[in-house]
């Protein structure tokens, strides 16, 4: 600690380079041990090392989603919005004409955009539980039954290769496989299934999902294949040398070891499907949308509150689905 | 004893089971990928789906004149150089937050879930609040302002990432030896610090460039009025899908592979040279 450093020390450090003039002296070992700084003043200042970073994220992070809240609650106008406090967007989403008018036929119907969001979230959770039960056996073989790294490295590699490539080509890459000339057709009619080319897959809801279940199964898969790599292979080995039987392996040990993975890996596909836009365009044809086409299409006839309402009720959902998530399983352990 | 070649043969059955099942899985991943790459030779006067009408490189071709939608090449440079320094800066960035988070310091915990929100906010909402933020200030988007700031937003969570793993194995005793000896903070650094995580710096740089390059949902609704390479894409799947599309797709998927294979070589010579 330098304060502590008797004078003589200081005094030499000021004058360590001789005006620079004469050249570096090797310091003086005696020295060395009091001029060395406490653990706490060691490396760069924090401050220094955060500043342009956490600048960046409160600029294009941080301020814009303020800036949802703060909009959703502005006036729209022609072109675009006034500053006017209102809550008419909020009313707008959740009810329509003759929400309360019990004669009305739309007494109590949830609006098109709870509808909207509603579908949303069912078909992120129908893709989320496929993409469990196929990534998990993948995770499951790469970690447990590779057993050389080399080939670990390279057959999780190979799995992972996609999450590198554009996510927009994979899905129009579905387009020759699912119409109605499409590949599936041709190999169901050649195998004697069906008989005329069907319209069940592209434009359908099954086409849809399979399609989304393609794209995204690879982000479930990193993470619980990093829980499971983590499992000590020694507590396997004790539990087979009592007796346990494979399955009992796999519920007593593997599976809880591996929740926190399951986790991490289910917010992630959550998130990501939540806000999906583009999938259901390019797959589904835009038959039905999705949240995140409805704030897209508001955005373009101008109408930000609106989309801004949208954008709150989707990270809301997003939020709920999230603490859900973290309630049953804790991460936090692992993090 | 039979007991024991009856486990080891149910072990093997189960391996297989699961061999299998992972080649499936793989056929599954790429094989719309394969379809795609294989229709982009299509025949002249084919469709867009099977069967092949002949072969022939002239979807290929089309790709490389001037193209009567969109403005392809335009928009493939300017995603290079959008990707090129969202990489620098990402890998910048998440060196230096995982230097300091090496340290408790105040905020710490604010700060790390606030990069992390990075990953979790949906590229709409994000693109969105920017662009309507813009719009009400004044400020016209445009693809190296807004576009890059929400990429690198995008991008430095995966980076923070791979460096906190990479100073959590990190031998703080080589550091201490070199202060010890003398060194100042910079020397340290260059001289100690920097050739253990080059490695780690690398991977970060694959992150930042590959998920810029094939970025698409933040950059929507900014990147004003020159399009990056995934939203020219996106303009032309609302056209007639042709197969030049496909040609477009195969030429940006092999592409890609090239950038990670390259990185790779990068990565694991870096690495050796820092053992």
């Amino acid at each position: 600690m330098l304060e502590t450093a008797p004078p003589h020390a200081k005094e030499h450090q000021t004058d360590r380079f001789h005006g620079g003039l004469i050249g570096r002296q090797p310091t003086p070992p005696q020295d060395v041990s009091r001029l060395k700084k406490s653990k706490r003043d060691q490396g760069f200042h924090p401050g220094w090392l955060v500043a342009p970073a956490t600048t960046w994220l409160i600029v294009f992070l941080v301020v814009p989603l303020i800036g949802i809240v703060v909009f959703s609650f502005w006036t729209p106008k022609s072109g675009g919005m006034t500053p006017d406090f209102s809550v008419a967007n909020y009313v707008n989403f959740f009810a329509q004409e003759g929400f309360l008018d019990t004669d009305h036929r739309n007494f109590l119907k949830p609006s098109i955009f709870v509808t909207t969001l509603w579908t949303t979230f069912r078909f992120t959770f129908t893709v989320m539980i496929i993409c469990l039960i196929i990534g998990y056996p993948i995770a499951y073989f790469l970690a447990m039954q590779v057993k050389n790294f080399k080939w670990q490295l390279a057959l999780f590699l190979l799995a992972m290769v996609p999450f590198w490539t554009s996510y927009l080509i994979r899905a129009v890459a579905w387009l020759p496989m699912l119409g109605r000339r499409g590949l599936f057709n041709k190999m169901l009619q050649s195998l004697g299934i069906i008989d005329k080319p069907s319209s069940f897959f592209l434009y359908s809801e099954f086409g849809y999902t399979m399609a989304l279940t393609q794209l995204y199964v690879v982000l479930c898969i990193g993470p619980i294949f990093f829980s499971l790599a983590k499992i000590d292979k020694a507590i396997i080995e004790a539990a087979k040398d009592m007796g346990a039987t494979n399955f009992q392996v796999f519920r007593e040990i593997i599976l809880p070891l591996s929740l926190p993975g399951v986790a991490i890996g289910m917010i992630f596909l959550f998130v990501m499907l939540m806000g999906e836009f583009a999938t259901a365009v390019v797959v589904y044809g835009g038959k039905t949308s999705t949240t995140g086409t409805v704030i897209l299409n508001y955005y373009a006839i101008a109408n930000y509150p609106f989309s801004a309402v949208n954008a709150i009720m989707l990270m809301l959902a997003m939020m709920i689905g999230v603490v859900f998530i973290l309630r049953i399983v804790d991460i936090r352990k692992e993090l | 004893m039979a007991r024991w070649t009856r486990r080891r043969a149910q072990a093997l059955a189960v391996k297989t089971g699961f061999s299998f099942y992972y080649i499936v899985f793989i056929i599954f991943i790429f094989g719309p990928m394969i379809a795609m790459f294989v229709l982009s030779f299509q025949g002249r006067r084919g469709g867009s789906s099977f069967p092949m009408r002949g072969f022939s490189f002239y979807w290929w071709e089309r790709l490389l004149q001037p193209s009567t939608i969109g403005d392809l090449q335009g928009a493939l440079g300017r995603s290079l150089i959008l990707a090129l320094v969202v990489m620098a800066i990402t890998a910048l960035f998440a060196t230096m937050l995982a230097m300091a988070f090496r340290r408790k310091f105040w905020g710490s915990n604010i700060l790390f879930y606030t990069v992390m929100l990075g990953l979790m906010v949906p590229g709409v909402l994000l693109s969105l609040g920017l662009a309507t933020l813009m719009r009400q200030l004044g400020i016209p988007p445009a693809w190296w302002s807004s576009g890059l700031g929400v990429h690198v937003v995008w991008t430095l969570p995966f980076g923070f990432l791979v460096m906190m793993a990479v100073f959590n194995r990190f031998d703080s005793r080589l550091e201490e030896a070199a202060r010890d000896m003398g060194a100042s903070e910079w020397t340290v650094f260059r001289e100690v610090t920097l050739p253990l995580i080059l490695p780690g710096i690398v991977a970060a740089g694959l992150f930042g460039f590959t998920l810029s390059y094939d970025e698409f949902a933040r950059t929507t609704l900014l990147s004003g009025e020159f399009n990056t390479l995934p939203l020219d894409i996106n303009a032309q799947m609302t056209q007639r899908v042709r197969p030049t599309l496909f040609a477009l797709g195969t030429a940006s998927t092999i592409f890609s592979l090239c950038l990670i294979g390259l990185f790779v070589v990068v990565y694991t010579i870096l690495y050796r040279r820092s053992r």
